[in-house]
């Protein structure tokens, strides 16, 4: 955990000491999720503004401009193929976040949903799913993405349904969490007793209870997302060239390593700013919107 | 005890088993015929024709996994569709450089991991506590392949201080160990300092304090133990978050080890070997977080099984 304000202390230091990093403390929280959110806006307005403010093709080669260093005219330098390396960098944004999000909304669509009625309903279909859960637990991390990119090939689709697939055991289990403290709750009964369907009763009144974790669960989520499609990308296994997308284009650039150094370092750094920031977000989120997530 | 380790182990398998099952699913889900692919495209349709009845192929599918999973059981793991060699021969081959990458790895992870959370967490609010959880912000955020590049760069391209990759020397262990360790040092040093910080609120360190016990005795002999319990679990489950990270690791540093071999069976359509070293890391896996459950026990006599 980022800040050494976020663990929660039953017992109490002495007073004094609180007040004093109190106000401090909370501060820095917001300032450092708010340079977090901040850094995110930043790539998506320019990412927006790009085809605007850049005179490049992101795609087009120029033979006569291969692998050239940072310049004015290429802040980055060019690539093997003559391509300005901001241009693409800037570009490849919009293709590393798409399938983050994408990613993160299609494995909370399945996971939630899942955890919910597993929770709720208990017995047999809680069984199944918990087991379900476990077994694709077993795979250690990016390998599950892995194991599913290469049953179903390469392409932005098959890269979102992978990575999310593979995040979707936490969307289980959060929701299955929430779903179980709630579930004897007072005003469930309520409801049931008052007639409403157990559909209405899940979304009306169980997932609510879901949001804030949620919301901070798929901030955090979605930094792991842009890394594990950017890791699938670097090993050739992301999207298809020429796309520009961060990953690719560092694997790309891990051949001109020793020649040119710039290719793989500037979309490395941009992945790096992206998940600080995304991780940044989600940390500050967690401190503010759910007290009870702050163990590591 | 004996109960909980026998509860344990037969989950751990039936664990293994399930993966098998995954892993059999998958690769059948592949369109196109694994016959034809293994075969290559310059055979004729009656090899092919051949190769699916020698394959077992032809068989219902639940047979087919019947088939497989006795193979396994003798240490069957297939022919690799590359190099038609045994697939247990080419993952013996790269098994020792895999593990020894994600042993010394997961060592430094949780030495400097430990250390640093713990030093946090004595030390709450000072410069010390803000540089560490920094540095641990960045570990757990930095990609594991960019790192290894810009390291390679520093260390062996302008410095010459250290190998640019390869396999052999107690050098060239320095920098991938470095790029692994990175992540998972992050995560420990955070999820360290949070249960350190709670652990020392607890009321009998406040008791041991005021019997006269010194500050680190404290924490080293009374908190530092109970804090451990949280980290173990974590540690268990950054032992697959690196097996994961060893496959980008590999490749970076040109490593000869299952993941590299894994990131061009995938590349090459080789199935087989996919298969089996898919499997290989996720018996890992498993195992380690078998150990850890059991080491939870030595730990932690709170905890009664059975």
């Amino acid at each position: 955990m980022w800040t050494p304000g976020s663990t929660t202390v039953s017992g109490a230091p002495p007073l004094s000491s609180r007040d004093r990093f109190g106000a401090w403390r909370q501060l820095r929280k917001h300032r450092t999720a708010l340079a977090g959110l901040i850094v995110l806006g930043g790539f998506l307005v320019l990412t927006t503004l790009a085809p605007a403010i850049l005179p490049y093709d992101p795609n087009a080669a120029d033979l006569d401009r291969v692998l050239l260093p940072p310049s004015l005219a290429h802040p980055f330098g060019t690539d093997h193929l003559g391509r300005d390396l901001l241009t693409r960098v800037v570009f490849g944004t919009r293709v590393s976040f798409l399938i983050g999000i994408l990613a993160v909304a299609f494995s909370a669509s399945i996971g939630v949903p899942m955890g919910l009625v597993s929770g709720v309903r208990g017995g047999v279909v809680d069984l199944v799913v918990q087991r379900f859960v476990d077994l694709l637990l077993a795979f250690p991390g990016f390998l599950l993405a892995l194991t599913l990119i290469a049953v179903l090939g390469v392409g932005v689709t098959n890269v979102v349904v992978s990575v999310g697939l593979a995040a979707m055991p936490q969307y289980v289990r959060l929701a299955r969490g929430v779903a179980l403290s709630v579930k004897e709750q007072a005003y469930i009964e309520a409801a049931r007793a008052a007639g409403v369907g157990e559909g209405r009763i899940l979304v009306r009144h169980v997932l609510p209870n879901c949001l804030a974790p949620l919301i901070v669960q798929s901030t955090l989520r979605l930094g792991e997302a842009i890394l594990v499609a950017a890791g699938l990308g670097f090993l050739g296994l992301g999207v298809k060239p020429p796309t520009p997308e961060w990953g690719t284009m560092l694997g790309e650039g891990q051949s001109y390593l020793f020649s040119s150094w710039y290719i793989a370092t500037f979309p490395g750094l941009a992945i790096f700013l992206a998940v600080i920031a995304a991780n940044l977000l989600g940390d500050g989120l967690r401190d503010a919107l759910d007290p009870r997530l702050k163990q590591a | 005890m004996g109960r909980y380790i026998v509860h344990r182990l037969a989950l751990a398998l039936l664990t293994l088993v399930g993966v098998t099952v995954v892993i059999f699913l998958l690769i059948r889900l592949i369109p196109g015929d694994p016959a034809r692919i293994i075969a290559g495209l310059l055979a004729s349709d009656d090899e092919v024709r051949r190769l699916r009845v020698d394959l077992g192929l032809t068989h219902p599918l639940h047979v087919q996994y019947l088939i497989f999973f006795t193979g396994l059981l003798h240490g069957n793991l297939g022919i690799s569709a590359a190099t038609r060699a045994p697939v247990l021969e080419e993952i013996a081959l790269r098994l020792r450089p895999t593990v020894l990458l994600a042993v010394s790895s997961i060592a430094v992870a949780t030495l400097m991991g430990l250390a640093a959370g713990i030093v946090s967490a004595t030390r709450r609010y000072s410069i010390l506590d803000y540089v560490a959880m920094t540095l641990a912000v960045l570990g757990v955020s930095i990609p594991v392949f960019w790192l290894g590049l810009m390291l390679m760069l520093l260390f062996a391209v302008y410095l010459h201080w250290l190998p640019a990759g390869g396999y052999g020397t107690p050098a060239s262990f320095i920098l991938p160990t470095i790029a692994l360790a990175a992540f998972s040092m992050g995560i420990i040093a955070r999820i360290t300092r949070s249960s350190l910080l709670e652990t020392l609120s607890q009321d009998y360190v406040r008791t041991a304090r005021a019997k006269g016990v010194p500050r680190h005795g404290v924490v080293l002999r009374h908190a530092l133990k109970n804090a451990l319990i949280p980290v173990l679990t974590v540690i268990g489950l950054q032992f697959g978050t690196l097996l994961g990270g060893a496959v980008l690791t590999e490749t970076t540093f040109a490593w000869p080890g299952m993941g590299r071999l894994l990131v061009n069976s995938i590349l090459s359509r080789d199935y087989p070997v996919i298969q089996g070293i898919v499997l290989t890391f996720a018996a890992m896996f498993a195992v380690v977080n078998l150990l850890i459950d059991l080491l939870y026990a030595y730990v932690d006599p709170r905890i009664h099984y059975g």
